[in-house]
């Protein structure tokens, strides 16, 4: 049965639709602003027959996350921007071992130690690979309480449908703000698809061996390089999606994911009030990127207009999408200050009227 | 309708535990609710702050570019957030702790003597309680019964807190309608 409605903040409605989602196992090690979310996790998964490691640093958390992912569990590790810059490793690892697990990175102002406000600047670590090697993760952008419970299901699912590690990409505003949620039915572990690949003891059945290194003569590596490309073209075919909100009509559309689109939205509702023909484009996959539907939207002389948290990063997805079908203008705020919805207005304005006094053009 | 109200205060004199009450009292209304707290390197003696948005629609941003409502709990808070108050809009002031009001004439301004309240209502540590009653009857944000049921929703498990924190809610409500 799908929960009662509940006020929950970010971070807590992440670990709680884990346990749902059928996570049992979580290894992570301390940094704010995504505490809330182990700490919840440490009562939680005991209370679900899981178990919570604080383990000694990222990289122990990640290749412990690993070792769980290796004997089939549903297995989550958190942090946030420099935590998630010591797990690249182990992402790189678990993708060239094709292991399933979920890796959820609030983000902070970077770069270096940077400071605890929201910030989205880690875009384009999270969407090109992060580690070392040919490897792409899914990444996930929820704006909200509600779509960060949905998307952690969905974070999973993706994880073992693909065998792939998965990214949850929030925020500190996203972690921190409370609203209300309602939890989709939960998971028992147990009905999950059998895995075939797991290592869980191989009495009555041949062992099995999982590796990333490929050292044979005979081109096993670029075979086993071509087969992950495989799967990223059929996650880039089949995994798409996106919101598009009062696009149809539109003069202009924003551009914006996660927190920043929350801020967008509340400036295309204000400049709806007064008439101006605003729109949004939300991305929810950050990788796979949501391009031909957005390439759809950039006709007729409409404006794009890219809101990002940061000094320009998804811009660059936004004009591989969009070539030059449309003009292209971006407003970046670059990490430790939250912007409000004024912020989004006079930028919106000044690319409509193209006066460059709030943002600028950008073009290939 | 959509309502942005601003606490802020001292961390210790249950800033965040206001708005915490004021979001479940409005969610359990049926009205959709954002809260979101100031976080930082912020402990008791420091301050805190958060926004609360309340709306019959969807709520875009938690973030405001303006407040509708700001309560004050003491003098920098109300230096910090009186410029960011709406044309028009309402400022509550902790009348215990600030003893200069704000400096803006296109704001409404409600000064609550919160210490000699709480103590009416049986503790100074109901101050906050009293405060969120006093800010929820002056602009109708919710009916009494229902910043109760927030109250409760918001401290559960603490039930023995429940009878004064209730007394607390329904001193600010009388003084906001009474002036007494």
């Amino acid at each position: 049965m799908p929960s009662e409605k509940k006020l929950m903040r970010g971070s807590d409605t992440l670990a709680e639709a884990a346990v749902r989602a059928g996570c049992r196992f979580f290894s992570g090690y301390p940094i704010t602003p995504q505490n809330e979310l182990p700490e919840y996790l440490s009562w939680r998964l005991p209370q679900a027959g899981g178990t919570f490691i604080q383990a000694e640093s990222e990289l122990s958390a990640i290749n412990m996350v690993l070792g769980a992912a290796a004997t089939g569990a549903r297995a989550l590790t958190s942090s946030s921007s420099p935590g998630v810059s010591l797990k690249q490793e182990g992402i790189s690892y678990l993708a060239g071992q094709e292991l399933p697990a979920v890796v959820a990175n609030m983000m902070r102002g970077g770069p270096g130690l940077g400071n605890i406000a929201a910030s989205a600047a880690d875009y384009f670590q999270a969407t090109r690979g992060g580690g070392h090697g040919d490897y792409r993760t899914p990444v996930l952008a929820p704006a909200g309480c509600q779509e960060l419970a949905e998307l952690t299901f969905l974070a999973f699912d993706l994880a073992d449908k693909y065998r792939t590690p998965v990214m949850l990409l929030g925020d500190g505003l996203i972690g921190q703000v409370m609203e209300p949620v309602v939890f989709p039915d939960p998971i028992d572990p147990a009905d999950l698809p059998p895995k075939d690949y797991i290592l869980d003891g191989c009495a009555g059945r041949a062992p099995r061996a999982i590796f990333s290194m490929l050292l044979g003569q005979q081109g096993e590596l670029y075979k086993h390089n071509l087969h992950l490309q495989e799967k990223y073209e059929q996650i880039t075919a089949d995994e798409q999606r996106w919101e598009e909100n009062l696009t149809e009509d539109a003069d202009i559309i924003a551009v914006a994911y996660g927190t920043a689109s929350r801020i967008a939205m509340s400036a295309v509702e204000e400049l709806r009030a007064e008439g101006v023909k605003a729109g949004l484009f939300r991305p929810i996959t950050l990788w796979p990127y949501p391009k031909q539907a957005l390439r759809k939207l950039a006709q007729g002389g409409v404006k794009v207009a890219v809101f990002e948290l940061s000094a320009g990063q998804m811009v660059e997805d936004v004009m591989l999408s969009v070539g030059e079908r449309a003009e292209i203008h971006f407003y970046g705020i670059p990490g430790g200050v939250i912007p409000t919805p004024a912020d989004v207005i006079d930028f919106l304005r000044s690319a409509l009227k193209g006066d460059g006094k709030v943002g600028r053009r950008v073009e290939i | 309708m959509l309502v942005r109200t601003q606490f802020a205060g001292f961390g210790g004199q249950g800033v965040l535990l206001m708005g915490y009450v004021l979001s479940n009292g409005a969610m359990l209304k049926g009205l959709n609710v954002t809260f979101f707290p100031s976080y930082g390197a912020e402990m008791r003696g420091g301050t805190a702050n958060c926004m609360v948005t309340l709306s019959d629609k969807k709520i875009a941003s938690p973030v405001g570019s303006q407040a509708d409502i700001l309560v004050a709990m003491n003098g920098p808070s109300l230096d910090k957030f009186e410029p960011t108050v709406a044309k028009g809009g309402l400022i509550v002031l902790n009348q215990s702790l600030i003893k200069w009001g704000p400096k803006r004439q296109d704001v409404e301004v409600f000064s609550v003597p919160l210490v000699d309240l709480a103590r009416e209502a049986g503790s100074e540590r109901a101050a906050n309680m009293v405060m969120i009653g006093a800010v929820c009857a002056k602009r109708d944000l919710l009916p009494l019964e229902d910043v109760v049921k927030g109250m409760q929703a918001a401290m559960k498990g603490k039930d023995k807190f429940f009878a004064l924190n209730t007394k607390g809610i329904q001193r600010g409500f009388t003084f906001a309608q009474t002036g007494k």
